[in-house]
C-alpha cells in the first residue's frame, strides 16, 4: 500500500501501461453460491481506450456477469479489474459508476421523471450547476435524434421502445464518462429499430471515441458493431479477435458454429467494396450501371447485383467513379480472404 | 341536527379531540410502518410472520383490544391510541411492501449503475415511485381511525363517541344524530383530502392531464 495509488498494471499482466481509457481484466473469476461452476471463470483481457468490444456468446455464458463486475454490481470472488490503470477496488463504487455509462435492456429508466430528468441524473450526482446540466440534456437529446422542444419534458411511458432506449444512451452519456457498459440495450427491439439504433451508436462512437463493453447474443450485431468480439462459453473466454478473423480463423468448433462461420454472406458483410474492386479502364464510360460506395461492403454490393440483374457496377467516392465490381471480384475476393 | 347548532363549541371541541387522537395515531402508526415494510423487503422471509401477526391483530375486535392495553397504558387516550396503532398497521405495512416491491427492479438496478447511495436512492426513486400506492393505504387508515375513535368516549378519551355515548345513556336522540353526523363528515373529508393527496402524488399526472 505504499506505493501509492497507481500500481503498475504491467507487474500484473504482461501489457502495455497506456492505461488511460482501458479496462484490464486479470484472473477474473466470479462464483455464486450454490453454482457447479464459476458464472466468470479466470477471465483475462484488456480493452484498449477507445475501442468498442463486443461480448458475445450463449445464454447464461456469464456475460451480464462480466460486465456487472466492471461497476461493481457484483465483486469478483477473485481476480482484479483495472480501469485506467487503477485497481476498481480502491475506488468508491459510487464514485466508480457515475464514471461510467450503464445501459440495459429494459432501459430502466426513471417513470416518474420527464426525459430531461432522466438525463440529468448522473450530472445532479456530480453537482453540476443548473445551466450547465439543461444545456448538457439538450446536447444530448439532439445527439441522440429526439428534438429537445418536442421530447423534452415528456414521460417514459410516453416513448416507444426505440425511444426510451435512446434517451437511455443519452442518460448514460450525461456525465461524459470515458466507458460505457451496455447489457443487450437494443435486445426488447424490433429489427428495423434496431438496426437504425445501431447505426446510431457506429456515428456516436466514431464521434465519442468511448471505451464501451457491449454484450449481445446476436452474431450480426456483433459482426456490425464489435471493433473486437470476446467470445465467452460456459463462464470463459473462448477467442477474442476482431470479426474478420473470427470468421475466418475460428479458435475451436464452438466458435465456429456460433458465428456461423461457414456463412459467406456473412463475411461478405465484413469486407468493403473498395478491397475488390478493380480500377477504372482508360476509356470508363460510366453510361447508367448502379452504384455503390468504395466503403460499402460486399453484401450490400452483392444484393444490389442480385436485385438489378446489373453485371457491373461502377464504385463512387464522393460521387466520383472510382472502380467497377463484377460478380466474379466478389467470389474471387471472398474466396482468398477466406484461404 | 337542533344539538349541532345549539353547541357549536362543544361539538367543535369534540370534533378537535377526535382528530387530534386520529392524527397522533397515523403519525406514529407512519413512523412504525415504514421500518416495518423495509425490513419486510429486504429480509422477505419475514414477510410471513410479520403480515399474519398484524392480520391477526386486525381480526381481534377494537373494544376487546383496547380493555387488554388499559392495564398497560390505563384508562385514557393512550390505549386507544395504542390500539388504533396496532389495528392500522396492517393496512400500512401491506401497502408499502407491495409499492416497494412493485418498483421495477431495472428501474433500482438502473439508479445503482449510476453511483446513486442507498440515501439518494430512497429519495429519488423509491419514495415517488411508492407515494401514490403509500398515500392510498394512509387514507383507507385514517378511515379506519376516525371509526375506531369514536369508542374512546368510553375510555375517557374524549372524541365523537362522547355524543353517541351520552346520547344512549340518557335517550337523547338529537345527541346520537350530532354524533353520527359528525364522524360521517368527519370521515368523508378525511377520505376527500387523502384521495387528492393521492392523486397529486401520481408520478406521471402531469403528463396524464396534459
Ligand atoms: N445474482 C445471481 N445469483 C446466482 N446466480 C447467478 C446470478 N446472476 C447470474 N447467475 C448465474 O450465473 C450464470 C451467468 O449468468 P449471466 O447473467 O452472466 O449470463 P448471460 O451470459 O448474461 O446470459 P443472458 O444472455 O441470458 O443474459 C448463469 O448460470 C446464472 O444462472
Ligand atoms: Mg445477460
Amino acid at each position: 500500500m505504499h506505493t501509492g495509488d497507481h500500481i503498475p498494471c504491467s507487474e500484473f499482466l504482461n501489457l502495455s501501461c497506456n492505461a488511460m481509457g482501458s479496462i484490464q481484466f486479470d484472473q477474473v473469476t466470479l462464483e455464486f453460491s450454490g453454482m457447479s461452476r464459476p458464472a466468470v471463470n479466470q477471465v483475462s483481457c484488456e480493452v484498449a481506450s477507445g475501442e468498442l468490444v463486443v461480448i458475445l456468446g450463449p445464454s447464461g455464458c456469464g456475460k451480464t456477469t462480466l460486465l456487472k463486475m466492471v461497476n461493481r454490481l457484483y465483486e469478483p470472488t477473485s481476480g482484479r479489474i483495472y480501469i485506467d490503470g487503477q485497481d476498481i477496488k480502491r475506488l468508491k463504487p459510487t464514485k466508480l459508476r457515475q464514471k461510467i455509462g450503464y445501459v440495459i435492456q429494459q432501459s430502466g429508466l426513471f417513470p416518474h421523471m420527464t426525459v430531461a430528468d432522466n438525463v440529468a441524473v448522473v450530472p445532479k450526482l456530480l453537482k453540476w450547476p443548473n445551466p450547465r446540466i439543461q444545456a448538457r440534456v439538450d446536447e444530448l437529446l439532439q445527439l441522440v435524434k429526439l428534438p429537445p422542444t418536442e421530447y423534452r419534458d415528456r414521460y417514459p411511458a410516453q416513448l416507444s421502445g426505440g425511444q426510451q432506449q435512446r434517451v437511455g444512451i443519452a442518460r448514460a452519456l450525461a456525465g461524459d464518462p470515458a466507458y460505457m457498459l451496455m447489457d443487450e440495450p437494443f435486445g426488447a427491439i424490433d429489427a428495423i429499430t434496431r438496426t437504425a439504433l445501431q447505426t446510431e451508436i457506429l456515428r456516436l462512437q466514431q464521434q465519442l471515441q468511448k471505451t464501451i463493453l457491449f454484450v449481445s447474443h446476436d452474431v450480426d450485431e456483433a459482426l456490425r458493431l464489435g471493433d473486437r468480439i470476446l467470445v465467452m462459453n460456459a463462464g470463459q473466454i473462448v477467442q477474442f479477435d476482431t470479426p474478420f478473423n473470427l470468421l475466418t480463423q475460428p479458435a475451436d468448433p464452438f466458435v465456429h458454429e456460433l458465428l456461423g462461420a461457414d456463412d459467406m454472406v456473412r463475411q461478405l458483410g465484413l469486407l468493403t467494396v473498395n478491397s475488390a474492386m478493380m480500377a477504372l479502364p482508360d476509356n470508363y464510360q460510366n453510361g447508367s450501371k448502379p452504384t455503390v460506395n468504395a466503403v460499402d461492403n460486399l453484401r450490400d454490393a452483392l444484393s444490389l447485383i442480385l436485385k438489378t440483374g446489373a453485371p457491373e457496377l461502377s464504385v463512387v467516392d464522393q460521387d466520383k467513379p472510382v472502380g467497377l465490381l463484377t460478380l466474379e471480384h466478389i467470389r474471387s475476393y471472398a474466396a482468398e480472404a477466406n484461404r | 341536527m337542533g344539538y349541532l347548532l345549539n353547541n357549536p363549541s362543544e361539538v367543535g371541541w369534540l370534533l378537535w379531540q377526535h382528530l387530534q387522537m386520529t392524527s397522533i395515531t397515523l403519525l406514529i402508526a407512519i413512523a412504525v410502518a415504514v421500518p416495518i415494510a423495509l425490513l419486510i423487503t429486504r429480509y422477505r422471509w419475514l414477510s410471513v410472520p410479520v403480515m399474519g401477526t398484524l392480520g391477526v391483530i386486525y381480526t381481534i375486535p377494537s373494544l376487546a383490544l383496547i380493555i387488554f392495553l388499559v392495564p398497560v397504558f390505563g384508562l385514557n387516550a393512550t390505549s386507544v391510541i395504542v390500539a388504533m396503532v396496532l389495528y392500522t398497521q396492517v393496512i400500512l405495512v401491506r401497502n408499502l411492501t407491495v409499492g416497494l416491491s412493485s418498483i421495477d427492479p431495472a428501474v433500482l438496478e438502473a439508479s445503482r449503475g449510476m453511483g446513486m447511495s442507498p440515501w439518494q436512492r430512497w429519495w429519488w426513486v423509491q419514495v415517488p415511485l411508492v407515494l401514490p400506492v403509500f398515500v392510498a393505504g394512509a387514507r383507507i387508515a385514517a378511515v379506519v381511525a376516525t371509526a375506531i375513535a369514536t369508542i374512546g368516549a368510553k375510555f375517557n378519551a374524549g372524541g365523537l363517541g362522547q355524543l353517541l355515548f351520552d346520547g344512549i345513556q340518557t335517550n337523547r336522540i338529537d345527541k346520537i344524530w350530532a354524533g353520527s353526523i359528525t364522524v360521517a363528515v368527519l370521515a368523508f373529508a378525511i377520505n376527500a383530502l387523502l384521495l387528492w393527496l393521492e392523486r397529486r402524488s401520481h408520478p406521471t399526472r402531469k403528463a396524464q392531464t396534459k
